[in-house]
C-alpha cells in the first residue's frame, strides 16, 4: 500500500477510535449527570401512580449505557439515529431540519469574524493607532454578554449572523495581530518592503507563509469556537439550529440527541483539524 | 341581481383574504398535537385554540358554560354524566359531529395505555367508564366511582372525530393547524365549519389566521411587540410590564391575582440525607411559622414583582373565587413574634446568630431553579429577612432537572423555593399534593401512614370532598384543609403573582382574565382594528 | 518603562487596592438591601446607583473585581500552562505523543463538558461557601479551557522545531527539554499573551452563562459573571449596570499594556 494510503488509513483509524471514545464518554457523562433520572412531568399533580411509573419506565430505557451505546451506533450505521426523548422526533430529522440554520450562522460567523479580525489586524500593522482602537473594541466585545449583544443587534434590526462574527472577531483579533506583527518584523519582509514590493505581494508571498501553520491551526480551532458560540447565539435568538437543539437536549438530558450530536461534532472537529494538519505537513514536506 | 350577488360574494372572498392575522408567541415548540397527551403549556395552547370541548369554563366568570353540549346533568352520586349535544355541527373537514365522536374520544382517553394529565383526573377507579350512545345527540358516561368535579374536567377534553380520514387534524375548535415550521412558527387557520356565531349571527372566529411564533427569549418577544410584530403577550415579566407601562401604558394590563403563587417548603422526609437536627427544625410547626412570620411578603411583592403580586394566604389564590377561603389572611410580617416562637421552641439567639437546643447554629440552604431572576430575588430577600432572627440562609440555584431530581428522588435538599401553577380551579386535581401517601406531597411524599395527626386529618378531608358531589359541601371541607395548611405551613406561601399581559392597540375585544389562557381565552372574538368592516 | 505601561500598572494597582480596601470600609456592604432605593440612579450615597434589590452597585462591583479578577487571571494562567505543556511537547516531539495529545484535544473540544460541570456542582455540599463554589468553577474552566490554545501552541512549536536557532542550540549540546523551554516557548509569547488576554473575559462570560445553570457563587456573593447577568436585557437596565463591562475591559486593557511585547526568535 502506498505511503499516503497507509497514512490515510491510520488517520481514519484514529478518527474512528476518537469518535467512538467520544460517544461513550458523552453517554457516561450524561447518564451520571444530575437530573438524568428526573422528569419535569413528575411534578404534575394530576398524574396518577401508573402514569408516573410509565414516565419513569420511559427514562429507564436508556439507563444501561453500554447496551444503549451499542444499539445506538448500530442504528446509526443503518441510518437510524434514534428518537429524541424530549422532542419525540427522529434525531436524523431534527438534525436535517436544523443543519441549514447552523451552517448559515457558522459560515457567516466564521467568515465575518475572520474578515473583520484579519482586516483590522492587518490595518494595525500598517496604521498602529487603528490597532489601539481595534484592540479596545475587541476587549469591549469580549466583555459584553452574548445575550446583551443579541438583544442590541435585534433591537437595531441588525443581521443575527452578525452576532456570531462579533463573538468570533475578538477571539481571533489578538492572535492575528500578534502573528502578523511578528511576521512583518522578519528581516526578509522588512527588506522586501524597503525594496518597494507592493503590500499585497508582501502579504501573500512573504508574510502569510511565515504564519501559515498557526493560521491554519487557528482556523481549525475557530470551527470549534464557532460551534461553541452557535449554542448561546441560537438559544438566545431563538434560531432553530443545531446549537439550540444541543442546548435543549442538554437541559432535557436527552441521551440519543446528545450522543448523536457529539459524534457529529467530533467528526467535524477532527476533520477541520486534520485539514489544517495536512496543510501544515505538506508545507513542511515542501520546505 | 346576479351581478350584485357575485360582487357581494367577491367582496366576501376579498374580505376573507384580507382578514386579520393575529400574532403571538409560544415559549417553545408544542411537544404534541394529540390533545389527549398534552403535558406542557405550549401543547395546551394549541389544544385550546383548535379543540372543541363539550363544556368550557369561562375564564372571566369562572362558571361552566355549554359549548358542544347544550346541556348536561351529573347524577347524585357523581358517577354519571349525560350530555345533550348541539346539532348541525361538523368537524373542520366537514365530517358530522355526533355522540359517537364523544364515545370515541372518551374510550381513547380512558384506554389504560393512555397516560396523561388529561386522562388521570377521570380515573376514580381502575375500571374504565361505560360510554353509552343514547341517540346521535345524547351520550352518557358512567364511572365506577364518583369523579370529583366531573363536569369541569371536560373543559380539557377536546373531542376527536371517530370517522374522519384526517384523524387528529379534524377539529371542532375555532382554528386548525395549517402549517408548522419546527422552531419557527405554527400557523393556525380559521376553521371554516366552526359552529359558533356572534350575537349578530356572524360566524366566528373573526380572525382568519393565528401565527404562533416560537420565541423563548422574552426580551426578543418584547422587542417584537414594540415593533408591532406581535399582537399580544400572554404572560409578562414584571420588569417588562413596567418598561411597557412607561412607554405605552395603554398596551399593558394587570388583571389582578392569577392562580400562580410562589412558595417555599422544608424537607421533612424522614429518609432525607440531611442532619437529624435540621430535620427536627423543619418538622417543628413553631420553626416553620417563625420563618413565615420573619418574611416580609409585602416587600417581596413590591420589589421582586414590582408591585404586581400580593401576599399569599394559602394554596388557593383569591383569583379562584369559589374555592378561596376568605376567612384566611396572609401571615403577618412580625419579627418579634417570630423570635418569640423560636424561643418557645428552644432556640436561642446569641449575638447575630440563632442556635438550637444542642448548640447548632441555625443555617440551611434554599434551592431554587437557576435562570429565574424573580425567584433568585425572592430567595435573596428571604435570606436577608431571616438574618433578623439570626438564621443564615444559603441560596443555591440549580438547573431544573437537577432540582427536580433532588426534590422527587434523592431528597438531597433542605428547603426549596418554587412556584405553583394551578391549571384547574378545582382542588381535586391537587389530590396528589395533599394526600400524604402521594408522590407530590412535596415536603414528605409517599408516606405509608400519615406522619402527623394534621396530615391524617387532611387525608380524611380530601377523600371526603372527593366523594361529595355538591360543590358547597366540597367547599366546606376544602376550606378546612386550607385552614390546617395555614396553621401548619408545610408550604409557606409567599405571594400570588398578578396576571400581566400586553395587547396591541390594534386588537379589539380583549378581555383579560386571571385564569389561563388569560389574554386569548376569547380568541374567537379577537380581531385587528384594520379588518374590513364588512368582512364577516 | 513607557508612559502607557506605567499608567496601566497604576490603574490596575488602584483597582486592586480599591477592591480589597472596600471590604474594610464600615457600612460599605455588597449584600445589604436598601429596599427604599430599588434600581436607583447614581447619587452621593450610591455613586453607581443600586441594583434591583437596592444593593450598592459600586460595593458589589468592587467585591466582584476582587474575586473575579484574581480567579479569572489564575484560571487563564493555569489553562495556558496546561496548553504549553500539552501542545508544546506534542508539537516538539511529535510521534505517538503528538497523536495522543492531538486526539485528546479534539475530544476535549467536542465533548459536552456542561455535564461534568453539573456533576461537579452536584458533588459539592449544598451549604458550600460561595467562594469555594466559584473556585471549583474556575478550576474546571481552566482544566477544560486549555485545548483550543494547545492546538495553536502545537502549531507554533512545530514551525519552530527545525528553525536555525533550535538547530544551533542542539549543536551546542542543549537538552531537548532546555531547547523547548528556553528557546522555543519564549518565541510563542505573542500567541500566549493573546490567549491570556482573551481568556479573562471569556472565562468571566462563561461563568456568567454557567450562572444560568446554578454553577456560580450563590446570593448575595457578587462576581463579574453574576453582575453581567443583569445585562440580559440591556434595554431594560440602567446605564450604570454596564460598569461591569467597563471594569472587565479596563482590567484586560491594563494587562495588555503591562505585558511585554513579543520579540524575535532567540
Amino acid at each position: 500500500m502506498p505511503r499516503w494510503g497507509m497514512r490515510l488509513a491510520r488517520q481514519l483509524g484514529a478518527l474512528a477510535v476518537t469518535v467512538i471514545l467520544g460517544g461513550i464518554l458523552t453517554a457516561e457523562m450524561v447518564r451520571h449527570s444530575p437530573g438524568f433520572d428526573a422528569d419535569e412531568r413528575l411534578t404534575d399533580a394530576r398524574l396518577n401512580a401508573e402514569s408516573r411509573a410509565a414516565i419513569q419506565a420511559e427514562r429507564e430505557v436508556n439507563s444501561a449505557i453500554v447496551p444503549f451505546y451499542i444499539r445506538h451506533i448500530a442504528g446509526m450505521l443503518r441510518g437510524d439515529w434514534g428518537v429524541s426523548q424530549s422532542l419525540r422526533t427522529p434525531v436524523r430529522e431534527l438534525i436535517r431540519m436544523r443543519m441549514p440554520v447552523t451552517a448559515e450562522i457558522m459560515l457567516a460567523g466564521v467568515a465575518g469574524g475572520w474578515l473583520l479580525a484579519f482586516v483590522l489586524a492587518l490595518s494595525t500593522v500598517h496604521y498602529p493607532p487603528w490597532g489601539r482602537a481595534a484592540g479596545i473594541l475587541s476587549i469591549a466585545l469580549l466583555s459584553v454578554p452574548v445575550a446583551a449583544l443579541a438583544v442590541l443587534i435585534f433591537a437595531a434590526r441588525g443581521p443575527v449572523p452578525g452576532i456570531m462574527a462579533l463573538i468570533l472577531f475578538p477571539r481571533l483579533f489578538d492572535h492575528l495581530r500578534n502573528l502578523l506583527a511578528e511576521a512583518y518584523a522578519q528581516p526578509h519582509v522588512v527588506t522586501a518592503r524597503a525594496m518597494g514590493v507592493g503590500p499585497v505581494p508582501v502579504l501573500i508571498r512573504h508574510v502569510l507563509p511565515i504564519c501559515r501553520a498557526q493560521l491554519l491551526a487557528l482556523a481549525g480551532v475557530s470551527v470549534s469556537m464557532a460551534f461553541g458560540a452557535a449554542i448561546p447565539v441560537e438559544t438566545l435568538c431563538d434560531l432553530p439550529g443545531i446549537g439550540q437543539l444541543a442546548w435543549k437536549a442538554a437541559m432535557a438530558r436527552d441521551l440519543p440527541v446528545i450522543v448523536t450530536l457529539t459524534l457529529l461534532i467530533t467528526v467535524l472537529t477532527q476533520a477541520a483539524n486534520a485539514v489544517s494538519d495536512w496543510a501544515d505537513t505538506r508545507r513542511e514536506g515542501q520546505a | 341581481m346576479k351581478r350584485l350577488f357575485l360582487m357581494l360574494a367577491l367582496a366576501g372572498t376579498l374580505a376573507a383574504q384580507t382578514g386579520s392575522v393575529l400574532r403571538f408567541c409560544l415559549r417553545a415548540d408544542p411537544k404534541t398535537f394529540d390533545p389527549q397527551l398534552v403535558e406542557d403549556d405550549n401543547s395546551e395552547a394549541v389544544r385550546y385554540l383548535t379543540g372543541g370541548v363539550l363544556l368550557r369554563v369561562n375564564r372571566v366568570s369562572q362558571q361552566l358554560a355549554p359549548e358542544l353540549a347544550t346541556s348536561w346533568k351529573v347524577d347524585r352520586q357523581g358517577r354519571r354524566i349525560t350530555f345533550h349535544l348541539r346539532r348541525g355541527v361538523t368537524f373542520s373537514d366537514g365530517t358530522p359531529f355526533s355522540a359517537a365522536d364523544v364515545a370515541f374520544t372518551m374510550t381513547r382517553l380512558m384506554d389504560p395505555k393512555t397516560h396523561s394529565a388529561t386522562a388521570d383526573p377521570f380515573r376514580s377507579s381502575n375500571e374504565p367508564p361505560q360510554v353509552s350512545v343514547i341517540s346521535p345527540d345524547t351520550v352518557s358516561i358512567t364511572f365506577a366511582a364518583a369523579v370529583s368535579g366531573l363536569d369541569r374536567l371536560f373543559d380539557q377534553v377536546a373531542i376527536l372525530s371517530a370517522h374522519s380520514a384526517r384523524k387528529l387534524s379534524a377539529v371542532l375548535g375555532p382554528f386548525q393547524v395549517t402549517d408548522y415550521k419546527p422552531g419557527v412558527e405554527l400557523v393556525l387557520g380559521r376553521n371554516p365549519n366552526y359552529w359558533k356565531v356572534d350575537a349578530k349571527g356572524r360566524r366566528l372566529p373573526y380572525a382568519d389566521q393565528l401565527v404562533l411564533q416560537i420565541q423563548q427569549n422574552r426580551d426578543l418577544e418584547l422587542a417584537r411587540f414594540r415593533r408591532g410584530e406581535v399582537d399580544l403577550i400572554n404572560a409578562l415579566d414584571p420588569e417588562v410590564f413596567e418598561a411597557l407601562a412607561h412607554d405605552a401604558p395603554a398596551s399593558v394590563t394587570d388583571a389582578g391575582a392569577s392562580l400562580e403563587s410562589e412558595m417555599m417548603w422544608f424537607n421533612q422526609a424522614p429518609g432525607a440525607p440531611i442532619p437529624a437536627y435540621k430535620k427536627s427544625w423543619f418538622q417543628s410547626q413553631a420553626f416553620r411559622r417563625a420563618v413565615s412570620e420573619a418574611m416580609n411578603r409585602a416587600d417581596i411583592a413590591r420589589i421582586a414583582f414590582r408591585g404586581h403580586a400580593q401576599p399569599a394566604e394559602g394554596p388557593i389564590s383569591p383569583a379562584n373565587r369559589f374555592w378561596f377561603n376568605t376567612a384566611l389572611k396572609p401571615h403577618p410580617f412580625d419579627v418579634v413574634s417570630a423570635s418569640r416562637r423560636l424561643q418557645s421552641d428552644g432556640f436561642q439567639k446569641r449575638g447575630n446568630r440563632l442556635y438550637d437546643r444542642q448548640g447548632h447554629p441555625v443555617e440551611f440552604s434554599i434551592m431554587t431553579n437557576a435562570g429565574n431572576r424573580t425567584r433568585e430575588r425572592i430567595a435573596a430577600m428571604i435570606q436577608q429577612d431571616l438574618t433578623a432572627v439570626g438564621i443564615q440562609v444559603n441560596v443555591v440555584t440549580l438547573d431544573f432537572p437537577s432540582l427536580i431530581e433532588r426534590m422527587t428522588q434523592t431528597f438531597q435538599y433542605e428547603a426549596c423555593l418554587l412556584g405553583l401553577t394551578n391549571l384547574d380551579l378545582d382542588p381535586s386535581t391537587q389530590m396528589n399534593v395533599w394526600v400524604s401517601s402521594a408522590a407530590n406531597h412535596q415536603w414528605n411524599p409517599n408516606q405509608k401512614t400519615p406522619a402527623t395527626p394534621w396530615e391524617a386529618e387532611i387525608d380524611r378531608l380530601m377523600q371526603r370532598q372527593a366523594a361529595e358531589v355538591r360543590p358547597e359541601d366540597r367547599k366546606r371541607l376544602f376550606d378546612h384543609v386550607q385552614q390546617i395548611v395555614w396553621e401548619q405551613e408545610p408550604f409557606i406561601y409567599i405571594v400570588n403573582k398578578n396576571s400581566l399581559m400586553a395587547f396591541s392597540p390594534q386588537l379589539l375585544n380583549t378581555a383579560p382574565a386571571a385564569v389561563a389562557p388569560q389574554s386569548y381565552w376569547n380568541v374567537e372574538y379577537l380581531q385587528r382594528r384594520t379588518q374590513m368592516a364588512g368582512g364577516r | 518603562m513607557t508612559l502607557r505601561r506605567a499608567f496601566a500598572i497604576t490603574v490596575l494597582t488602584l483597582v486592586v487596592l480599591a477592591s480589597v480596601g472596600a471590604g474594610f470600609v464600615p457600612g460599605f456592604s455588597y449584600a445589604e438591601q436598601h429596599r427604599e432605593f430599588i434600581s436607583s440612579g447614581p447619587s452621593a450615597h450610591f455613586p453607581l446607583g443600586t441594583d434591583d434589590l437596592g444593593r450598592d452597585r459600586l460595593a458589589r462591583l468592587l467585591s466582584a473585581t476582587r474575586v473575579s479578577l484574581l480567579l479569572a487571571a489564575a484560571a487563564g494562567v493555569a489553562a495556558l500552562i496546561l496548553a504549553v505543556v500539552a501542545g508544546g511537547t506534542a508539537g516538539y516531539w511529535g510521534g505517538w505523543w503528538d497523536v495522543l495529545v492531538t486526539r485528546a484535544i479534539d475530544l476535549l473540544l467536542s465533548l459536552p463538558w456542561l455535564f461534568l460541570l453539573l456533576a461537579a456542582r452536584a458533588l459539592l455540599p449544598l451549604n458550600v461557601a460561595p467562594l469555594t463554589a466559584l473556585v471549583v468553577t474556575y478550576a474546571l474552566l481552566a482544566a477544560l479551557g486549555w485545548a483550543a490554545p494547545a492546538r495553536v501552541v502545537r502549531a507554533g512549536v512545530r514551525s519552530f522545531r527545525e528553525s536555525e536557532f533550535v538547530l544551533r542550540a542542539r549543536a551546542e549540546g542543549a537538552t531537548e527539554f532546555r531547547i523547548l523551554l528556553r528557546h522555543v516557548v519564549p518565541n510563542l509569547r505573542p500567541i500566549l499573551l493573546a490567549q491570556f488576554w482573551t481568556s479573562i473575559p471569556v472565562f468571566v462570560l462563561t461563568e456568567a452563562n454557567l450562572g444560568f445553570l446554578g454553577l456560580s457563587a450563590g446570593e448575595p456573593f457578587p462576581t463579574w459573571g453574576s453582575l453581567l447577568r443583569e445585562l440580559q436585557n440591556p434595554l431594560l437596565v440602567r446605564p450604570e449596570a454596564f460598569a461591569t463591562v467597563g471594569a472587565i475591559a479596563l482590567s484586560v486593557l491594563c494587562f495588555k499594556l503591562i505585558s511585554p511585547k513579543g520579540g524575535l526568535p532567540v
